[in-house]
């Protein structure tokens, strides 16, 4: 009488347990076919439209790497090459000379080139450069806006959530897919015509 | 002076209102002396076929991690392997994705029509669950990277008092349900940024993150693993899979003699002594069911105090709190310092449009508040009815929930095949 007690509670717990095995894994199907159908083979990795970008500096502060992976780039089709450089001189420089008083720079990470009278080449040494923006917004409030950040690849180690995009507070930040991970101005335009390859 | 400032204004406005027409404000120069213009260059991320590479690995070392566990019952070789994993997924692959994350990810795909989730996330998420429902948690024992780097440190590990363990054992269903919260309000995710170790296996992070990081270590010396026992999201949902796994690893091979050795090995209080019913088994019967009883009105009290908090939880939502901010301070949108305000203000959205979302996304809080308070008045129920049911048990046996299938008591035990 007792045997068969402790058989029939041994094989109720069986069906229990294959119950609740099977809830567990037809639930678990069902949550990972709602989620397929948002599914892409592509990868995904984080990058800022410059159209967005209101320069605040977060992207040097709030990067988990040090120096950020947030880099100023030069569109340099869409550069001026002007001597009187909005994002290379401070505003109230006491001389258009490159001197390190002068310039916007903190890291002294523009560097400028010569090419022919009047026009300047403008670098970005990113080397030097941690994503301040002080140059993108001295660029874009006098000049053509061609100096302006982008998630680098090569140092972002692409956090499932990036910690600039947190507190980004133009939502600039957004996935975009790996193979097209950039938007560099001048191959990337919103609300403006492509500019003219030179 | 005045006259030539006032034609310079002039032009200047003129300039800027035909952004069609003037697309530049200095146009490109036309070079003389034949100067190449450099190409802005563009690095490339890692490849796709690198990410895949970690799907793969991540089954591979899943494999040999169930292996050494269920099949070989070699503590040494789930050893390796964890250490492997703190190297590969740790240190090299430096913590993202993981599968504890991917929950967010997933959540996220569930709510937001716009996401795009990738296939790895999701494969990330799905995997290790898919074998805990066959093999116990395996994942947890030596592939995770969270819970490899905690159980290489676990040297002196003391026994935390039971009751202890089961108030602290209610923290994960908390942080999953947040988690779930955050992630499908479009807010945060909340399981990446308090990650205590990608920090660590980056070399690199806010002072904050290596801080958590270093202490969670120290206090793994002696409480062994206390992420993954006491915080881990994911390991809720491993934990259900591996209650009702098919083929959980068992601590003898053939039969128990009752030598106690292994209950003394567990560093994670999860191995469950013989106990004979007590009492009586009517009046047994009678208790279960006045807690089972109760489970609703549990479900209820916590819903009721979920959605009462849906205002200050919803304060982590950046949107949210940038309403408040304005709406009780509006002398700030003139405030040139404050960085979001100033966004804000130049974006041109409407205040009115601002306070809208901003109820918006606090009404998806006042719902998401009663299910996760719902929820967790469900797990409490749910410990309260478990601690009070009896179930005879004759062996030492892992608890199917808790055990994280590291191998340490297959080690002590005597018996060996």
């Amino acid at each position: 009488m007792s045997d068969k007690k402790e058989h029939k509670q041994a094989s109720r717990r069986e069906f229990i347990q294959t119950g609740m095995r099977w809830t567990l894994g037809v639930s678990l199907a069902g949550v990972a076919t709602a989620a397929a159908l948002k599914v892409s083979a592509d990868d995904y990795v984080w990058q800022l439209d410059p159209f967005k970008c209101v320069y605040c500096g977060r992207c040097a502060d709030y990067c988990v790497m040090t120096p950020s992976a947030v880099k100023c780039v030069h569109a340099y089709d869409l550069c001026g090459y002007c001597d009187l450089c909005g994002g290379y001189l401070k505003p109230d420089a006491n001389a258009l000379s490159t001197a390190a008083e002068n310039q916007l720079c903190p890291t002294s990470a523009i560097r400028r080139k010569f090419v022919e009278d009047p026009y300047f080449e403008y670098e970005i040494d990113e080397e030097l450069c941690f994503g301040c923006a002080k140059c993108v917004e001295g660029c874009s409030s006098f000049g053509n806006g061609s100096l302006h950040l982008q998630v680098r690849h090569d140092l972002c180690v692409n956090c499932n959530e990036c910690s600039i995009a947190r507190v980004c507070p133009a939502d600039a930040f957004e996935r975009v897919p790996a193979s097209n991970p950039y938007k560099i101005k001048g191959d990337f335009s919103v609300g403006t015509d492509e500019s003219n390859p030179a | 002076m005045n006259r030539i400032s006032k034609i310079f204004f002039a032009i200047a406005a003129f300039l800027l209102s035909l952004p069609a027409w003037a697309q530049q404000r200095f146009p490109k120069p036309e070079f003389e002396t034949g100067y190449v213009q450099p190409a802005t260059s563009q690095a490339p991320p890692r490849g796709l076929f690198l990410e895949y590479l970690d799907v793969f690995m991540l089954v591979a070392v899943l494999v040999v991690a169930t292996w050494f566990v269920v099949k070989k019952r070699s503590r040494r070789g789930v050893l390796w392997t964890t250490v492997f994993a703190v190297l590969y997924f740790g240190f090299f692959r430096q913590g993202c994705i993981c599968s504890i994350g991917a929950i967010q990810n997933v959540t996220l795909a569930l709510f937001d029509p716009t996401y795009v989730l990738p296939f790895t996330a999701l494969l990330f998420f799905v995997i290790p669950l898919v074998v805990t429902l066959f093999y116990g948690r395996t994942f947890c024992a030596a592939v995770c990277p969270l819970g490899a780097i905690q159980d290489l440190v676990a040297f002196r590990p003391i026994e935390l008092p039971r009751w202890l363990q089961k108030v602290l054992g209610i923290i994960p269903y908390l942080y999953l349900a947040l988690a779930v919260l955050y992630a499908a309000t479009s807010s945060e995710f909340l399981i990446c940024r308090y990650d205590p170790f990608v920090g660590i296996f980056r070399f690199d992070a806010e002072f904050q993150m290596l801080l958590l990081g270093g202490l969670f270590l120290l206090v793994g010396i002696f409480v062994a693993r206390p992420y993954c026992r006491f915080f881990c999201p994911y390991g809720v949902l491993l934990g259900w899979m591996s209650t009702f796994s098919k083929k959980h690893m068992t601590i003898t091979p053939s039969n128990c003699i009752q030598c106690k050795l292994c209950a003394n090995s567990c560093p994670f209080g999860a191995i469950e002594e013989p106990v004979e019913e007590q009492g009586n088994r009517r009046s047994n019967v009678q208790r279960l069911m006045t807690y089972l009883f109760f489970i609703p009105l549990w479900i209820g009290i916590g819903g009721l105090a979920g959605s009462m908090m849906h205002v200050p939880l919803a304060k982590f939502n950046s949107t949210v709190y940038l309403a408040e901010q304005l709406v009780e301070h509006p002398e700030l949108k003139q405030d040139q310092e404050h960085i979001d305000a100033r966004a804000f203000m130049q974006s041109g959205k409407s205040m009115d449009q601002l306070v809208a979302e901003a109820k918006e996304i606090r009404s998806q809080f006042y719902w998401g508040g009663w299910i996760v308070g719902g929820f967790l008045g469900l797990v409490i129920g749910l410990t309260l009815l478990k601690l009070s049911s009896h179930r005879n048990r004759y062996d030492y046996e892992p608890d199917k929930t808790n055990c994280l299938s590291c191998g340490r008591c297959m080690d002590y035990c005597p018996v060996k095949n």
